[in-house]
């Protein structure tokens, strides 16, 4: 089994675990656009440091991860225009689907929820067709 | 202690995007490119991540959380136009840059100038839907 397959079992397994300790502890769903968006649009303002410790968390804990090891690189598209409108697609996609990749992907399949697995068939659909236009069609991307 | 173990999520959290390798674009957009030099490692965090949440799921039955009072209920039971509209446009943007939520916090202290612009792009995409929403709510079709 190529090294990539599990270096991405195990970061699965970490990810997983995380969602089950803030669901069997505090009580929550572990979805990175809900509790990001609760935060942006003010609808989580009774819960603001609890969201607000979990997004420094998991932006402290890999920027050491990438001091103490080194080397990490989204490499991230140059195209400004590009960034721009996939952020706002995202942003926008998330909140009206109540859900991303971790909330319906990890904590909705797990849960066998008939929504998240609808917006994960949509996703990944969405996200494979996109690619195959924009870069081997258009050649954008 | 309810923010302390929210920090320690969101490290945990953050470790395994960059473990997997769900920090790097290319990672997720070889999952997608199914015509081109496809890369199923998403299917193998995907399946690592979902194996923990499932036996959580199982153990929450008739158990109460440790520091809260209930389990979550789904927050919009429904199957309905915003699900299906907003995961397809959450798809078309994943697709044309490669990031997600979760992974481009995580990446913020390595992702330069583009993954900060992704951010905000992505935050300022947030405060526009919830009157899309309301919109949308107004002529719901079931799916």
């Amino acid at each position: 089994m190529p090294l990539d397959w599990i270096m991405g079992l195990a970061g699965g397994v970490l990810i997983g675990t995380a969602a089950a300790i803030f669901l069997l502890v505090n009580g929550r769903i572990m979805g990175a656009s809900g509790i990001i968006g609760g935060l942006v649009d003010g609808s989580g303002r009774h819960d603001w440091m609890e969201r607000a410790a979990l997004i420094i968390g998991l932006v402290l804990a890999p920027a050491i991860a990438t001091i103490v090891i080194g080397g990490s690189a989204t490499h991230l598209t140059g195209n400004w225009a590009v960034i721009i409108i996939a952020g706002l697609l995202v942003g926008v996609g998330t909140r009206l689907a109540n859900g991303c990749t971790s909330g319906h992907g990890v904590c909705g399949i797990s849960r066998l929820s008939l929504r998240g697995i609808v917006a994960t068939v949509f996703y990944i659909g969405a996200g494979g067709l996109t690619v195959v236009l924009f870069k081997h069609v258009l050649g954008v991307i | 202690m309810r923010v302390l173990i929210s920090f320690l999520v969101g490290g945990l959290f953050g470790l395994g995007l960059l473990v997997s390798g769900m920090t790097d674009t290319t990672k997720v957009q070889g999952w997608l490119d199914v015509f081109g030099n496809w890369d199923p490692t998403l299917a193998f965090v995907m399946g690592g991540a979902i194996m923990p949440m499932a036996l959580a799921w199982r153990y929450t039955l008739g158990r109460k959380p440790v520091l809260a009072d209930a389990f979550p209920a789904p927050s919009d039971p429904k199957l309905g136009l915003n699900l299906v509209l907003g995961s397809t446009l959450f798809g078309m943007g994943w697709g044309l840059s490669g990031l997600c939520p979760g992974p481009a916090i995580a990446s913020l202290s390595f992702g330069g100038f583009g993954g900060a612009l992704f951010v905000v792009a992505m935050a300022a995409g947030m405060l526009a839907a919830p009157p899309i929403r309301a919109r949308l709510d107004q002529q719901a079709i079931s799916v």
